[in-house]
């Protein structure tokens, strides 16, 4: 298995890569190869060229501010993950990584690059949906942010154009109330998942304010259900229930590793479990002020 | 599209190496056929049995899943890089022998080199964190049971090496 022949670039600058682009239809940019060279080597995929961009500066760094988490388009997910701030700004971003491949994986393949591989079945993009974050894009002819939820336009594909770079993605802190969690059941510790939940629940006292789950593989794009009004009691019978209420939004299908029937079995178990965890955890967020 | 060769310049195990290579040239083929440093193993080629783990710049990666043209700027480590200056076995690789965690061998230096940098970022190891170590790693000889104990056993050399000096 080896790939087909490319063009190769690798610029020094984030011009000269733009520039590299605008010239080059059907160029594809390389970040942490993590997804794209297992597809060339299999040649699902034969770009013409490819724009290495681990030659350019400054996209490496993961900015911590009051309102949220950057992440620079260099930024290994292993560095995201190693970043204690980070996950104090917005715990799910550490959680979901914890659950990304494998840590040698982990260690090349880079977070914005997975948020714009568009993949339903990997982790982030759907807590980049979940969080209401958002990706920077740049072009010869300038920038511009995609919110997440114009991100995702069907398997695989996302609404960065060909001639863009992704240089950033914006994951917004934890919101004063909200609680957080993420859970998924794969064949093996960093495979990919059968099916993954996450969830964002915000609380005054124990009323739940606002509960949006987000799910793994479960679904062509990434899915984000609000399940507000299934919970305006919150007991064991209300969870267990939640996975009737989303369902309809998913399609969980069969493959080699499970079938439709036990995939929908692990979204009602899933979703009882992570959106119980997140109200907890609000409630407990609430208490320790 | 074109198979240009590019003139690179890769560190491998402290030894820099000028290599002309197509683009397309994954960093383990390179290793292996560029370099005859055939102890970095190809096992699936697409990143999941871990066979062909090396360090860069001292943090594990699938060779399989760069393009060695990715790779310059870089500090490399392979199986072979992680002996002893005289030749014998270094730390991990004893603990393997030690504890007959291998038969066949083929997976051997994923097993090795991620073996070695896990070691690093955590001395002390338990039991549990030995296994989601090598969870990246496949091997179909062993059962795994004696590997786990193997980097038990590589994490108390290191320990007695540590005390001795």
């Amino acid at each position: 298995m080896k790939p087909a022949p490319f063009d190769y670039h690798r610029p020094g600058s984030l011009a000269e890569a733009l520039a590299i682009l605008a010239g080059e239809p059907g160029a594809k940019v390389l970040a942490g190869g993590q997804s794209l060279v297992p597809l060339l080597s299999m040649r699902l995929a034969a770009p013409a060229a490819l724009v290495d961009i681990n030659g350019l500066p400054d996209l490496d760094a993961v900015t911590v501010t009051d309102d949220g988490v950057r992440v620079g388009a260099l930024a290994r997910h292993a560095d995201v993950l190693a970043s204690t701030a980070a996950a104090e700004r917005q715990p799910l971003l550490g959680m979901a990584l914890a659950h990304v491949a494998h840590a040698t994986i982990r260690n090349r393949g880079t977070t914005v690059g997975s948020l714009v591989h568009a993949d339903a079945a990997s982790e982030l993009p759907v807590v980049l949906r979940l969080l209401g974050g958002s990706v920077d894009v740049a072009s010869v002819g300038g920038t511009r942010t995609i919110a997440a939820d114009d991100l995702y336009l069907g398997p695989l594909e996302s609404s960065v154009a060909p001639d863009e770079i992704a240089t950033s993605a914006w994951f917004p802190a934890l919101e004063p109330g909200a609680g957080v969690a993420f859970d998924e059941v794969a064949r093996r510790h960093g495979d990919y998942a059968l099916c993954g939940v996450a969830a964002v629940v915000r609380v005054e006292g124990d009323r739940v304010v606002s509960a949006r789950a987000g799910f793994v593989s479960v679904a062509d794009l990434p899915t984000v259900v609000d399940v507000t009004d299934a919970l305006t009691t919150v007991d064991a019978a209300a969870l267990a229930d939640l996975g009737d209420v989303v369902l309809p939004h998913l399609d969980p299908a069969d493959d080699v590793h499970a079938t439709a029937d036990y995939r929908a079995q692990l979204v009602r178990v899933l979703t009882a479990r992570v959106v119980g965890t997140a109200y907890d955890r609000a409630r407990e967020r609430g208490t320790a002020r | 599209m074109s198979d240009t060769r590019h003139d690179v310049r890769l560190s491998v195990n402290g030894v820099g190496h000028d290599v002309s290579v197509p683009a397309r040239r994954l960093l383990s083929d390179a290793l292996r056929h560029d370099l005859g440093l055939t102890g970095t193993h190809v096992g699936c080629e697409h990143g999941v049995c871990g066979a062909c783990t090396v360090l860069l710049d001292g943090r594990p990666v699938r060779a399989c899943l760069m393009l060695a043209v990715s790779a310059v700027g870089c500090e490399i480590t392979t199986v072979e890089g992680l002996a002893r200056d005289d030749g014998s076995l270094g730390p991990v690789q004893q603990a393997f022998a030690e504890c007959h965690g291998l038969q066949c061998g083929f997976c051997t230096p994923g097993f090795l080199t991620t073996i070695t940098a896990g070691l690093a970022d955590n001395p002390t190891p338990t039991h549990e964190e030995c296994r989601d170590m090598i969870a990246g790693n496949l091997c179909r000889c062993t059962g795994y049971q004696n590997i786990v104990r193997a980097v038990e056993r590589a994490a108390e050399l290191i320990a007695e090496e540590g005390e001795a000096s």
